[in-house]
Parts: structure tokens; sequence; C-alpha cells
């Protein structure tokens, strides 16, 4: 009875799985970790997109009911993806800084910055703990 | 509560889509698994954990529609929540050796 819907619907949900396919697939075949995050955080987030709007046509339509809930999965989805790849990436440069389990795909070069803009890198030799609000010692003021 | 209605019969289409879709993200999830137990660093695994939440959440929204019930979502939502906060966790744990300083 609702053939325009139907189609509509698969069509969504077999877009969907083949977003999340193809995430998942980059997610194996990519060569470093940095690469990596390119699968999961933008087309695997997109299929899941693309299933969650499936459900959003279907319910009004079949059950004339509609609730927030698929909005409210989008929108936590499509926000947490960018926070939780940004903090992948800087738990992974923290560790290859530190030398600790090397991927020489990754291609980071020995030396990282030596700036003081890496909030989790340890700025100096010696200074082993930053926890504290101590900030590091700057250059002398006069 | 209300009482669950019975579910409409879903046509002959959208019962093939749905399938097609459990076989894609099922396919998804394997590969997932593939790259956790493979993944030479530990942020390649974290990574894989994430992406498995994510894709479990599409499993999850695929079974509402085949089962015509919105109860799902809350598991979904719920999936979603529990699945970021545990990456932030583990990326912090990473990050500082600690999780709650």
């Amino acid at each position: 009875m609702n053939g325009a819907a139907d189609i509509i619907i698969a069509f969504l949900i077999l877009l969907g799985g083949g977003f999340a396919l193809i995430g998942s697939w980059g997610l194996v075949r990519l060569p470093s970790l940095m690469t990596r995050l390119h699968g999961p955080t933008k087309a695997t987030t997109l299929g899941v997109g693309g299933v969650l709007v499936a459900s959003m046509i279907y319910f009004p339509v079949y059950h004339r009911q509609y609730t927030a809930h698929e909005l409210l999965i989008t929108l936590f989805l499509f926000i947490s993806a960018p926070i939780t790849a940004n903090m992948i990436a800087k738990a992974h440069l923290h560790r290859q800084g530190m030398g600790i389990d090397p991927n020489p795909a990754d291609d980071i070069q020995e030396g990282l910055p030596e700036s003081e803009i890496w909030a989790t890198f340890r700025v100096k030799q010696g200074e082993d703990d930053d926890r504290q609000g101590v900030p590091p010692a700057g250059p002398p003021a006069g | 509560m209300t009482v669950p209605e019975i579910a409409p019969t879903l046509s002959p289409l959208l019962n093939v889509a749905i399938t097609a879709g459990y076989v894609l993200i099922g396919l998804a999830i394997l590969l997932n698994v593939w790259r956790l137990f493979a993944g030479p660093t530990r942020g390649d695994r974290i990574l894989a954990l994430d992406t498995m939440v994510i894709n479990a959440i599409a499993l999850i929204v695929l079974f509402g529609i085949k089962e015509g019930s919105t109860m799902y979502f809350e598991s979904a939502l719920l999936f979603a929540m529990v699945g970021f906060v545990g990456t932030v966790a583990y990326a912090k744990f990473l990050l500082r050796g600690d999780i709650v300083e």
C-alpha cells in the first residue's frame, strides 16, 4: 500500500548498510591509524544516519507514531564521533611521541613539537609530572 | 504502558532490504573484529571497539524496524552514550594513565 515509502525506506537501509560496510572496510584496509580514523568517523556515522532516517520514515508511515528518539540518536552520534576521533588521535600521538607502541606506517617524525601547546607531552626531560597545575618554566621575565 | 500493537506485515521489498542490511552490517562488524584482534597499536583496538558500537546501534535500529517496536530506540540511545563514554575513558587512560584525576 505504501509503495513509494517502501522504496525510499529500502533505499535508505541499503545505503546505510553499504556506508557502514565501506567504513569498516576502510578500517581494515588503510595503512595507519591516522588514515584509519577516516573510515569510522565519516562513512560509518553516515551509514548509521541512513538507517536512522529510514526508521524516521518507517514509523510515521506504518505505525502512525512519531518519536524523537531517532533524532536524538543521530544528533548524539554526529556530535560524539569527532570528539572520539580527536581523543583517539591525541592518545595515539602521545604514545608515538613517548616511543611506546610504535607503528612505522604512521610516519610520525622522531621529534615531536617542542612547543607547549601539546598539553599532554612532557615539555622537558625530568619534569616528570605536570598534573599539579604548575606551568612549565618559561623564559625568564626580564 | 500502551499495549504493543501487532506489527503490520512488512512488504517483501522491505523484508529483503532489512535482511540485506543485516548482512551488510554483520560483515562490517566482522571486519571490525578482525581489526580489534589484529590492530598493531592500542589506538587501533579502541577505534575498532568504537566502530563496533556504532555498527551495533545500526543493527538494533534495523531490528526495531523489523519488529515494528519503538522500544529498541532506548537501547540504541543507551548504547550510543555508553560507547562514547567508554571510548573517551579508554583514550584518556592511554593519554594520562588514569581516568579520574
